[in-house]
């Protein structure tokens, strides 16, 4: 009756042996590192990079535990802080001659100390939250002048194209900070030019004015849509920041407006300080130009003649060095997608798509620019890099393919760059809070010796309620703690202060299933039946209300996750996974415990549940 | 050992309505204060800014809360954090301040306060970037200290309440849904009624003390639903199993053999539960503090809401044995029919 098949302890066996595994990590510790990371959107880095660093800290005479080159970023592990600093410094000054424009990226960082088997089984520490492992916080401030420039270059596009269209000549058109200012030579066609713009361009307050013996039709951006471009654009950028910020992997980041031109962006767990700026701080802007390749343009890029009015030059980049115009055709605000996909040849390519009005300009490009080339430039701080230069062989809109990639690693990049430059202001760190490690601890010690000493506390009460069966009661609930801890090590959810919470709590609710069960026990030797029996019954009577009452736990635990945010999705997650794995214990465990302690004893006359007491009724008390 | 030695059934259903008028009271108490004095909402739902200052020495909070209420920006808290030497400063939304220049004009304020200068020192970060901080100094010591600065947006703060609301009402929801299924509608609106006055309690609890009211305590709130809950499931579970067991019970014995027979069960469970809850307000420091007062309320009241109450209610509402068995074709048999069920 109380034997377990052996099929079930096997289980037990290995759910008790991958618990240990995943839980040890935790206690190892962590060790300073130093971490170096690209600084530059189009330079990488690779295993020759790796070997310079080892030859700069050998030159130092620092001895890292191990320089590895891992994801997109090499890390070196040091024995304690000051060997850190040491190694930071050296690194800076050897990859950085220039630091005002430095191309790598050296932060501190903190490494596990799991050993090496640990980490190859995928064991790693639980990914504590801001309040518990320090995190960053960066506060950026976007460029709404920038982006109100951009506008109105676009706008000054357009107009030249409506009027195109319409056979209207100008003497002109001309921005003037944001204004466009459009020059005719006679009244009619100012006015015809008046009407068709206000129709087509309503965004635009119009003025007309007299200029010498031109007539001058002077637009500016009326402050609605001022106000709706720089909303916009914020929006835009925070969409991109959290797709980004998301292939980082960081569980609840948290990106979100502050005040009229702010991002804040808060990554918990996060001590790659290097690559969150890494991923944060190199938003750009990306732009397609026409390339110039007339003669005065070659004498420019060699270096032999001026770079010719209109024209700019860029030096950085795959195809570089090239000389463009100024002006965009299409901007990354236009560029919805970029994937690599091989061409008909199945050779790598990026295949591009942009929105209607990106494919508009492109087109209009294209149609007059057939055997011309274009270049894709990604501007970061400033600067210009160019990320290919590609030959225009038809004419196209909306989608098209960059062919002659070389490689499939190239494409990738190529597309990664391109939608790296998808935003429609530039944006900039201004603040940058990094929550001390200190402040971390002290909270991690406080949950810890919460949980602690609350389980010590009902572990004695039920060893001396329940005598033998409040062992197992205890050693199923410390099996759910280890259970649960491993579960979250497991899945890296991010553990908060409210998370921690969440165990003690759901360590105190777990022990409600064991009271379940064992004072069913007490109750059936009470009634009379015999201790075999008894303990079956216990159990079994005891399930269907264990479920009943998990599941509505659950239910408020799911409703937290669903609607909560930060630390108390923290604690949402840990609630849930915490229910499960007490079910599991309580249950399972426990039960395998007393089925190997009793199951075999065919005459068992007693069992250890402490009293259990008989009223000594001759009323019918219970019937 | 055996706490509970109970010789026979308590007779509670001859108290229901003594319960039920209780219960009701308190909970017209708790929404008399909720209306009244409202929730101290913390900033995560208002919106504000948040300045932890340390200070070198014990803080003086008089002096503190009167530099800072000098510079006119509002309503502003002043209060110790953990220990005497940190501050906590909380300050309202403002339409049109930037929150970089509230928290420099009060770091100013403080340090002022204790005779320093504020000079603005240029750290470099390892960009090669230079960062301009302030740092107070007086005679070469720093006696206060920026530890952190908060601030949070109102919309942000809307955002999160209505999220508070939604999740309550997928809870409350959820689990009638739950317990229509398992049991039956009646103890599903006896179980949510219930235990969703011991969620004013607390609610009416924080209101009346104005103990601060945010997120943590939210989740502690809900948490504490989940659970009440858990308390009127093994109580109807036992109901359940009484009607079938025993057949010559009305409802009225039935329910009080239930309520006596987990007695010892549920006095148990909320002790133990309470014992890691009080570890955790003794240990657990001023972040999870209100959390656990919040859970501790939940606990007591809980135990009275969710076996007393919800049994009455339920009683009222009309509960019989029959709308527990589900069996189908033979309803309209008479139970002590021998030959009940009999099939030619």
């Amino acid at each position: 009756m109380n034997r377990y098949p052996w099929w079930k302890y096997t289980i037990l066996g290995i759910a008790l042996l991958v618990g240990l595994i995943f839980t040890l990590p935790n206690f190892f510790g962590e060790a300073p590192a130093v971490q170096v990371s690209s600084g530059k959107a189009t330079l990488k880095l690779d295993s020759a990079t790796t070997q310079r660093v080892e030859r700069v800290l050998k030159e130092a005479g620092l001895k890292p535990d191990f320089v590895q080159f891992e994801g997109n970023s090499i890390k070196a592990r040091f024995a304690d802080g000051d060997e850190q600093l040491k190694a930071k410094d050296a690194l800076t000054k050897a990859l950085n001659p220039d630091l005002n424009d430095p191309s790598y990226i050296v932060a501190l960082n903190l490494l596990s100390r799991s050993p090496h088997w640990l980490t190859a089984v995928r064991a790693l520490p639980m990914y504590l939250g801001l309040d518990l492992r320090g995190g960053v916080h960066f506060l950026m401030q976007v460029d709404m002048k920038a982006a109100l420039t951009k506008k109105t270059e676009a706008m000054v596009g357009d107009i030249r194209s409506l009027l195109r269209d319409k056979n209207l000549r100008h003497a002109g058109i001309s921005r003037d900070g944001n204004n466009i200012d459009v020059r005719f030579r006679d009244r009619e066609t100012l006015n015809a030019a008046a009407t068709l713009l206000a129709e087509q361009l309503a965004d635009l307050q119009w003025t007309q004015a007299q200029d010498g013996t031109d007539f001058k039709l002077t637009g500016a951006l009326k402050p609605e849509a001022a106000r709706a471009v720089q909303d916009a654009a914020l929006k835009q950028n925070i969409t991109t920041l959290h797709n980004r910020v998301n292939e980082l992997g960081v569980a609840e980041p948290v990106i979100q407006q502050q005040g009229t031109d702010r991002v804040v962006i808060q990554l918990p767990g996060v001590q790659d300080t290097a690559k969150a700026k890494d991923i944060i701080g190199r938003t750009a802007n990306l732009e397609f130009r026409l390339a110039d390749m007339s003669a005065e343009a070659r004498a420019a890029v060699e270096g032999t003649g001026p770079v010719p009015f209109g024209r700019e030059r860029f030096t950085i980049g795959r195809g570089a060095p090239v000389v463009t115009h100024k002006e965009a055709v299409a901007t990354g605000e236009m560029l919805t997608n970029a994937q690599p996909r091989p061409d008909q040849n199945s050779q790598p390519a990026v295949s591009v798509s942009l929105d209607a009005k990106g494919g508009r300009l492109m087109r209009e490009m294209t149609r007059n620019n057939v055997g011309n080339y274009m270049a894709a430039i990604l501007f970061e701080k400033g600067k210009g890099e160019v990320l290919t230069v590609a030959r225009i062989q038809g004419e196209f809109g909306n989608d098209f393919q960059i062919t002659g990639m070389g490689t499939t690693e190239a494409a990738n990049d190529l597309s990664l760059l391109l939608r790296a430059g998808s935003l429609a202001a530039p944006m900039e760190i201004i603040e940058e809070r990094t929550i001390g490690p200190s402040l971390g601890a002290d909270n991690i010690a406080k949950g810890f010796n919460s949980v602690i000493y609350g389980f010590t506390a009902i572990a004695v009460f039920m060893c001396v309620y329940y005598m033998l069966f409040g062992v197992f009661s205890t050693a199923a609930l410390a099996f759910n703690l280890l259970l649960l801890v491993a579960v979250l090590s497991m899945l890296q959810a991010t553990l908060t202060l409210p998370g921690i919470a969440a165990i003690a709590l759901t360590l105190g609710m777990a022990i409600d299933a064991n009271v379940l069960i064992n004072e069913r026990v007490r109750e059936e030797l009470r009634a009379g039946a015999p201790p075999q029996a008894a303990i079956n019954t216990g159990y079994e009577r005891a399930f269907a209300t264990i479920l009943d009452s998990n599941v509505t736990t659950l239910i408020a635990g799911i409703a937290l996750f669903a609607f909560g945010s930060g630390p108390i999705k923290g604690f949402a997650v840990v609630h849930c996974l915490g229910i499960l794995t007490s079910m599991f214990s309580a249950i399972v465990f426990s039960r395998g415990l007393v089925n190997l302690w009793y199951g075999r004893q065919k005459k068992l006359k007693s069992v250890s549940i402490g009293e259990v007491w008989k009223p000594k009724a001759d009323l019918p008390a219970n019937t | 050992m055996e706490f509970f030695r109970i010789r026979r059934d308590i007779p509670f259903m001859r108290h229901a309505l003594v319960f039920n008028v209780i219960s009701a009271l308190t909970f017209l108490v708790a929404v008399f204060f909720l209306a009244t004095r409202g929730l101290h909402l913390s900033i995560e739902f208002t919106g504000g800014t948040l300045i932890e200052a340390a200070y070198a020495q014990p803080a003086d909070i008089a002096k503190v809360r009167r530099s800072v209420e000098a510079m006119q920006v509002g309503e502003v808290q002043v209060q110790t954090f953990g220990n005497t030497r940190n501050v906590l400063i909380r300050l309202p939304v403002r339409g049109d301040g930037k929150h970089g220049d509230m928290v420099d004009r009060v770091f100013g304020e403080l340090c002022k306060g204790e005779t320093g200068t504020i000079s603005r020192k240029q750290v470099k970060t390892d960009k090669g970037e230079l960062v301009e901080k302030p740092v107070c100094e007086a005679n070469g010591v720093e006696p206060v200290t920026l530890q952190r600065s908060e601030f949070v947006g109102p919309q942000v703060g809307r955002e999160l309440a209505e999220d508070g609301a939604k999740a309550l009402a997928f809870v409350v929801i959820g689990i009638m849904i739950y317990l229509a299924f398992r049991f039956e509608w009646k103890f599903s609106v006896a179980a949510i009624v219930a235990n969703l006055h011991d969620v004013i309690i607390i609610l009416g609890f924080f209101a009346f003390f104005q103990w601060e009211f945010s997120l943590s305590v939210l989740a502690a709130v809900l948490a504490v639903l989940g659970y009440s809950v858990n308390e009127s499931v093994v109580i109807f579970d036992r109901i359940r199993e009484a009607f079938r067991r025993y057949r010559k019970m009305n409802t009225h014995e039935v329910i009080d053999h239930a309520i006596t027979s987990t007695m010892s069960r549920t006095i148990i469970t909320h002790g133990s539960t309470q014992m890691m809850v009080l570890s955790m307000l003794i240990f657990g420091g001023p972040t999870l503090h209100y959390f656990a007062v919040a859970l501790t309320i939940g606990i007591l009241f809980g135990i009275y809401s969710s076996v007393f109450v919800a049994a009455a209610i339920a009683m009222w509402l009309g509960v019989k044995r029959e709308d527990l068995m589900k069996s189908g074709p033979s309803k309209d048999v008479d139970p002590n029919d021998p030959n009940a069920g009999a099939v030619v």
